[in-house]
């Protein structure tokens, strides 16, 4: 495809952004897993939140 | 108000955010591969050339990165004035998200200018309104790494967001105040978008792409930053049974 004089300007933009939208989906991605592991270790030892133990609603975040 | 209560509710907002995320996915992915195509198929620009086609994402990233900011002042508005118990994680969640999006807008639009204006960047009233943007998100990532204690990192983080929602007005109408080098409005106007339909169209699909990526990215971030807090919950419950145990010894 030929873009003209200024293509590597305009691949380059869309270059950069798809690497930046990228990092942002593999961030957001992996932080939701890393925290869910943490979790299932931390129940594996017996730790259970207030909420599980059969108080209605969690109020707090 | 008992709707509204319900929102509050963390684990009703992970349920139902859980059944919304596959769906935002689907059409984000459907919005950018249409947005694209019609991006590269679009005709050139009669001044701009080819180069036009860096409007199709420098212009979203711009439009995305100011409403972020609102979604940012808004939810630490919730935070402070309502003590909404996910406004101060939607905050916190919007946050990178946002820097990410003024920093593509930024590096978009120094590549598009080289060709256009022979400069990469000019301290033009826009261009710099939009860096104090990219500062400002700075500015509150750093106040929430900052501050271990969470509601007073909250408050710092919701009084600077609400200090900062200033500028947002003032990149909109820098180019009207002021004479800058970046353009004047060409779609939000009060006499109708200047673009040609053939332009217009890529346009809005790709903003509608980049819309529907910030709000996936953003409940994505939300419940992330939700387990979170649930983890040191549950280490700081770990640390008082341990410490209650090693007294009752």
């Amino acid at each position: 495809m030929d873009l003209g004089p200024h293509a590597a300007f305009i691949w380059s933009a869309y270059g950069i952004s798809a690497a930046v939208i990228a990092a942002l989906i593999f961030r957001a991605v992996m932080e939701e897993r890393k925290q869910r592991r943490v979790l299932v270790r931390l129940e594996q030892q017996g730790i259970r939140r207030r909420s599980d133990a059969g108080r209605s609603g969690d109020r707090t975040a | 108000m008992g709707k509204f209560a319900t929102l509050a509710n963390p684990s009703f907002f992970m349920g139902l955010s859980d059944k919304v995320l596959p769906w935002l996915a689907g059409v984000t992915g459907a919005l950018f591969i249409l947005g694209l195509y019609l991006s590269f198929t679009a005709p050139a620009d009669y001044q701009q050339g080819e180069t036009v086609r860096i409007m199709f994402i420098h212009v979203p990233s711009a439009w995305l990165a100011m409403a972020c900011y609102m979604v940012i002042a808004i939810s630490s508005a919730g935070s402070l004035i309502w003590r909404h118990p996910l406004a101060d994680v939607s905050a916190k969640a919007a946050a990178p998200i946002g820097a990410a999006f003024t920093l593509l807008a930024l590096i978009t639009g120094s590549l598009w200018g080289k060709p256009m204006w022979g400069a990469y960047w000019v301290w033009d009233a826009r261009l710099t309104s939009v860096l104090v943007l990219f500062f400002l998100y700075l500015g509150l990532i750093a106040l929430w790494q900052s501050i271990e204690e969470p509601s007073r990192a909250g408050r710092a983080a919701a009084i600077l967001a609400l200090v900062g929602v200033v500028n947002i007005p003032i990149i909109k109408f820098s180019v009207d105040w002021w004479n800058t080098l970046h353009q004047p409005a060409s779609v939000m106007r009060l006499d109708g978008p200047a673009i040609h339909p053939t332009l217009l169209l890529p346009l809005l699909i790709m903003a509608a792409a980049f819309t529907c990526l910030f709000f996936w990215l953003h409940l994505k971030a939300m419940r992330a930053e939700i387990l979170r807090r649930r983890v040191e919950t549950m280490i700081i419950t770990r640390v008082g049974q341990a410490t209650t145990l090693k007294a009752a010894e």
